[in-house]
């Protein structure tokens, strides 16, 4: 058993120790039930009064109602442990994934680590429940019908000692097999789940390009690998109970004919033959349950490994060992001869950009030129390979990050909201509050007049990822998301892609008023919207190649101006055909 | 939290004879190797019941009278028994294996092939993870079914009423004062039956719930731990995963209980036969072996009864997940090809509007996403729709793709209702480029020739050097080759949609091209250059453009200004210039930096 599952299981001690003693108690109680049998076969042979059978049995009643009342406390403690133990794992699971890094989502599939949340924990409850539970409660079985049968005959015993351990053997025989072939099988439940789970969310583009049919061949191909692979298994797997029931059927056979010389011989009395018979078949439930609880442990630590390696992955980035918090951030933001590369692939070089707290910064530059990756150092999505960003001063990789995080806004280029209320959303990086401030945000971002439109306001439900919004109505939701945190450092990725050009006027308009006493980084395509920053940055193959003002920049002549130039030209061509008219 | 939207539907009785009627179709391909099956459960259920007969018969004829020569044979043949069981039982087993694999593969196609006809709107009102639980879990579920529930079931059933016949033929009345408990089995078992049901229930839905919060929040991982809101979620999800906890727990007292109990009703079946068989022994009537026989009989008896709770609960999942299922199966494709749809090998591109009324509610009256939108695009013209978000313009392109049908007047390609096509034909004909990009797991290449075998890499790189594309792929290790991650994480936003437009020319739409804020996320240089294809890709063809930009779309034929879904303006871009009206408002908010060179 791995460490970690060890240590769940640790937590629980006691109720797994109660859950130990009364298996023992059962297991003892459950013993004296052979005996009874025993002294009544034996009873009418010798002829014995009725008044003792009436009393064999009631005796018989009585242990088997005390028996029932303390298997019931047994299961309750060691299968409530298992259930508890799922519930454990499956919270630091979550929690775990929220402290991972950005880069490792990336590389990640959804469906992949959803499988692991639900049907790997599903499997290690099983494992630390029925699993242990059964473990257990076959060696107490064991040890104590095997001793009883000792005292009964030894030769006898000694027989169904020789037969028994042939099932362990088959276990080992087939289990190797089995635990491989389940893997297998797993594995590409994992594919299938993942393609669905990608064809669902592209449905849009399947349906557009018209690849249904071969969608639906992919599909078809990855459905009969792994219906062969189930196949496999069920070959291998199928033969394990079977392979029980032969064994303990002859050892009864074997039982039989020993027996029945003794009982000839006079070595025994039919009754203790009886007695062993009983035994027998106390042994032959703990014994299949063998097999199945094998494929349990087997299936359980498969998946418990599946857990771990996610729980195992290093939060690249984490919370300094002696972090540094702030009061309040001033917002005056460093990158210090900044490099980044992802997985080796160089993106920014050399980077030094001083901005002082509460300026405007416009980050323009062609697609793919790092903008985004750029902006994403500061909250700390990924750091820097090489060189520093510093927020006030600090060297962010030395801040508490909840408190540098929580002075930043950023509104990412892609828009995500939760199937939440609007107001859910909205205040999602608020804590408490009465929802004024929400409303502001909402007024900022130009977002308060559609909500105003719609039946339930701000209590309306946006579908999963925001599907019932339009393009434009997401990003101002995210938009005001980041606003209503209220702060020290805005950060708009591209953010007024969607919104047409008025709203976008609006928007910056009201956002003015925000930005004078915070330092905001937006980055655009749109000269329109850069143009009144305080300090223009240029990218261009992740090295800054320009800065500047607008006007410096346009006086400079350079990759700025350049763009400028293409934006306006068309214009100029068209008002010069305008003005002609 | 709404709970509605991930609420689990809520699931019907254990056994519904339509339900099974309908499951069982999926097993009627199968029918043979399930009657052979069903031969073999038989046979081993006899193999399996002789044990305490040949000890009967071992007792009395042997071991009592101390006659030892025949004893061999007798277990000899118990042995044969044996190995006769082991062999049907393995064979038995790996045949419904069998069955159920099939019988699972042909309903998962089914259904994946459903879900690809089923339309958009379907696809924003179900959660994501919700559609992978049915096409995953719940199919399993059947599985699980038919491999140990149906047949397991028929074979404790089997074996029941075996062990009933034969008590009943070693002694009638000792046989009838054994079952004096069986009411009161049937009774408690019947009561249990209804808790675990309901604790089962309960389970499912939470599960669900589970499921779905964990979809959305590690998708959006990023922002949560932006905003700081770890620990909120946290306490979220453990809340979440504490009902289910608790639902657990539910379950497995119900289960404590009930295993105690059928054992005690087992011991009291004994106590009968100590006490009555045992006087009868003593009074010469029975003999000693009959009443062993009769003990371990009694044993067996109850095992299958518990069994039959357990199974209880796998009919109950099946039945549960089936419902689903079937629902899913059931449900109406909205946007449905007529009995003879129209194919076309060519379009000429001709769209038509006629008086279009639409909503995505279904309830429409306040909702009006367009309202009375009437024109009509001329073959190989270019066409541009502008007006401010939300005002409709996708909701224009959802009709022509038809991803949605309006509620009133109708939407023509070439002269034929739309909804005379086959959809996927229409589809074809047009080339359909995205704001938000899809991409798919699989390299650059597979993204962008998608599952179009016919396209050839030669054409998958002319089509990307034709967006520009090419210039950033051969920049990135591994080239076309590259692997896309999940959703395109690694690329950026303009690199995605150079991809999907690349995507959109490699399928070569020969007449319709439609760009839906395509270029949005695009620099000025890069747009330029798509700028310049796009002036090549338009000659001869319909287009459609939507863009914020009005440097896009100037050199149109036409602009369609969209305004609460109305068309409020039309004309050329100078001639909604002349007019001064929204245009020239947006023009204007865009230009001003021009105007005021002109005007210094
Ligand atoms: N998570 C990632 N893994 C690997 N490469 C990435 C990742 N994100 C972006 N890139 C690459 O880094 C470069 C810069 O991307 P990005 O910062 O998003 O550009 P911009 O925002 O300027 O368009 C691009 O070449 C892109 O392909
Ligand atoms: N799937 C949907 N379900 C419900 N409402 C939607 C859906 N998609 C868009 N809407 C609504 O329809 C209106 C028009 O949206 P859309 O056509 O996307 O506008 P745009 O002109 O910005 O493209 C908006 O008010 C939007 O909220
Ligand atoms: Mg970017
Ligand atoms: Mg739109």
């Amino acid at each position: 058993m791995s460490r970690r599952l060890l240590g769940y299981v640790l937590g629980h001690r006691r109720a797994y120790l109660i859950g130990f003693a009364l298996s023992l108690l059962s297991t003892g109680l459950s013993v004296t039930n052979p005996w009874v049998l025993r002294l009544a076969v034996d009873g009418i042979r010798a002829g014995a009064a009725p008044r003792l059978l009436v009393g064999l049995a009631a005796a018989y009643v009585g242990i088997a109602l005390t028996g029932g009342f303390i298997r019931y406390h047994w299961r309750m403690k060691m299968l409530g442990a298992g259930r508890r133990i799922e519930y454990e794992i499956r919270n630091d699971y979550f929690a775990h994934l929220q402290r991972l890094h950005q880069a490792f989502f990336q590389h990640t599939r959804t469906g992949d680590l959803m499988a692991r949340a639900i049907n790997d924990l599903n499997t290690i409850s099983r494992l630390v429940g029925v699993g242990i539970m059964h473990s257990f409660n076959t060696i107490f079985m064991f040890t104590a019908a095997g001793t009883l049968m000792f005292t009964i005959d030894p030769p006898l015993a000694l027989v169904v000692m020789v037969i028994l351990p042939m099932v362990s053997l088959v276990f080992v025989l087939l289990g190797r097999r089995i635990h491989r072939q389940y893997e297998q099988v797993q594995e590409q439940f994992s594919t299938l789940s993942a393609r669905a789970q990608e064809n669902f969310s592209g449905i849009r583009v399947v349906k557009a390009f018209a690849q249904e049919s071969a969608e639906i061949a992919t599909f078809g191909v990855i459905n009969r690998e792994y219906m062969e692979r189930s196949l496999r298994l069920a070959r291998t797997s199928g033969a394990l109970w079977p392979a029980m029931t032969l064994i303990l059927g002859g050892a009864a056979a074997a039982v039989l004919w020993q027996g029945g010389h003794a009982v000839v011989a006079g070595r025994i009395t039919l009754g203790q033959l009886v007695q062993f018979f009983g035994y027998l078949m106390m042994l032959s439930w703990p014994m299949i349950a063998l097999g199945w609880v094998a494929t349990i442990v087997q299936q359980g630590l498969a998946s418990m490994r599946r857990i771990e390696t996610i729980l195992d992955s290093r939060p690249a980035i984490a919370e300094p060992p002696e972090s540094v918090r702030p009061e309040r951030l001033r917002g005056e933001i460093e990158f210090r001869d900044v490099s980044f590369a992802y997985n080796g692939v160089p993106v920014l070089r050399g980077i030094n950009l001083r901005i002082p707290g509460g300026a405007t910064v416009a980050i323009v530059g062609p697609t793919g030129s790092g903008k985004t990756t750029l902006v994403s150092l500061i909250p700390r999505l990924f750091d820097p390979t090489g060189g520093a960003v510093l927020v006030d001063g600090i060297d962010v990789r030395r801040l508490s990050l909840a408190a540098l995080r929580g002075s930043i806004g950023l509104v990412p280029q892609e828009s995500f909201l939760f199937s939440d209320t609007l107001e859910g959303n909205l205040a999602f990086g608020v804590e408490g509050g009465d929802g004024s401030r929400v409303r502001e945000a909402a007024e900022t971002a130009r977002l308060a007049p559609e909500v105003a439109g719609f039946p339930m306001g701000y209590q309306t439900v946006v579908g999963e990822r925001g599907v019932t919004l339009s393009g434009g109505q997401k990003q101002r939701a995210t938009i005001a998301r980041a606003l209503a945190r209220d702060p020290e450092i805005l950060i708009l990725d591209d953010a007024l892609s969607s919104v047409d050009t008025r709203t976008e006027e609006e928007i910056l308009h009201a956002l003015r008023r925000f930005m004078a006493t915070r330092t905001s980084l937006i980055i655009s395509h749109r000269i329109s919207t850069v143009r009144g920053a305080d300090l223009i940055v240029v990218l261009g193959d992740g090295r800054i190649v320009e800065q500047g003002t607008h006007d410096v920049l346009l006086a400079s002549g350079g990759l700025y101006a350049d763009l400028y130039q293409k934006q306006l030209l068309k214009e100029a061509l068209e008002a010069d055909e305008d003005s002609s008219q | 939290m709404s709970t509605a939207f991930h609420e689990d539907e809520i699931i019907g009785a254990a056994y519904d004879a339509r339900l099974m009627r309908r499951l069982m179709g999926y097993v009627r391909p199968y029918r043979a190797a399930v009657a052979l099956a069903v031969v073999l459960l038989l046979l081993t259920s006899a193999a399996s019941l002789v044990g305490p007969y040949i000890v009967r018969i071992a007792i009395d004829d042997h071991i009592t009278p101390g006659r030892l020569e025949g004893l061999g044979v007798v277990i000899l043949a118990y042995l044969g028994a044996l190995t006769a069981a082991f062999v049907l039982r393995y064979a038995q087993t790996y045949m419904m294996a069998r069955v159920g694999q099939h019988a699972m593969y042909d309903l998962r196609m089914e259904l994946l092939t459903h879900l690809q006809r089923l339309s958009v709107g379907f696809y924003t009102r179900q959660p994501v993870g919700r559609l992978v639980t049915r096409v995953t879990n719940d199919i399993e579920a059947l599985n699980e079914m038919i491999t140990q529930g149906v047949v397991a079931i028929f074979g404790d059933l089997v074996t029941l009423v075996g062990i009933v016949a034969i008590l009943l033929y070693l002694d009638w009345r000792l046989a009838l004062a054994t079952m004096l408990v069986l009411p009161a089995i049937i009774l408690f078992t019947a009561r249990f039956r209804a808790v675990a049901r309901e604790a089962y229930r309960a389970i499912r839905v939470r599960l669900a719930r589970i499921n779905a919060f964990l979809n959305e929040h590690i998708m959006g991982m990023g922002i949560v731990q932006l905003f700081g809101r770890e620990a909120r979620e946290q306490a979220r999800f453990e809340e979440l995963n504490r009902e289910h906890l608790v639902a657990g727990m539910a379950s497995l007292r119900s289960f404590a209980v009930f295993h105690p109990v059928v054992g005690a009703m087992s011991a009291v079946a004994v106590a009968i036969i100590i006490a009555y068989g045992g006087a009868q022994a003593l009074a010469g009537t029975i003999s000693v072996g009959l009443v062993v026989a009769f003990v371990q009989y009694a044993q067996r008896f109850f095992e299958p009864i518990e069994d039959l709770a357990e199974k209880y609960n796998i009919l109950q999942a099946a039945m549960a997940s089936s419902e689903r299922l079937f629902r899913l199966l059931d449900e109406p494709i909205e946007v449905e090809d007529p009995p003879a749809p129209l194919r076309a090998d060519r379009v000429r591109g001709e769209i038509e509007f006629r008086n279009v009324w639409f909503a995505y509610e279904s309830v429409p009256e306040h909702d009006w996403v367009l309202r009375d939108v009437s024109f009509r695009i001329l073959p190989g013209e270019s066409v541009a729709f502008v007006g401010h978000t939300g005002a409709g313009k996708s909701s224009i392109i959802n009709l022509i793709t038809r991803f949605y049908d309006p509620q009133q007047g109708c939407v023509l390609v070439d002269g034929s209702d739309v909804r005379g096509w086959d959809q996927r034909d229409l589809r074809r004909h047009i080339g359909l480029v995205l704001q938000d990009v899809f991409l798919f797991a699989g390299t650059i290449e597979d993204n962008i020739r998608l599952g179009t075998s016919s396209i050839t890499s030669e054409q998958v790189r002319r089509a990307a050097e034709f967006v520009n594309a090419a210039r950033f792929i051969e920049r990135i290790p591994g080239g076309y080759q590259a692997q896309v991650q999940e959703r395109g994480s690694t690329l950026s936003g303009g690199q995605k949609q150079l991809i999907a437009f690349a995507r959109a020319i490699a399928h070569n739409p020969e007449v319709l091209l439609v760009l839906d804020e395509a270029t949005s996320s695009v620099d000025t240089d890069t747009e330029i250059l798509i700028q310049d294809a796009l002036g090549r890709v338009m000659q001869n063809r319909t287009s459609i453009i939507i863009a914020h930009r009005l440097s896009t779309i100037q050199h149109v034929d036409r602009i369609l200004v969209i305004h609460k879904g109305r068309i409020a303006e039309e004309g050329t871009h100078r001639e909604l210039l002349s007019r001064g009206g929204i245009y020239t408002k947006l023009y204007h908010l865009q230009y001003r930096d021009q105007e005021l060179r002109h005007d210094t």
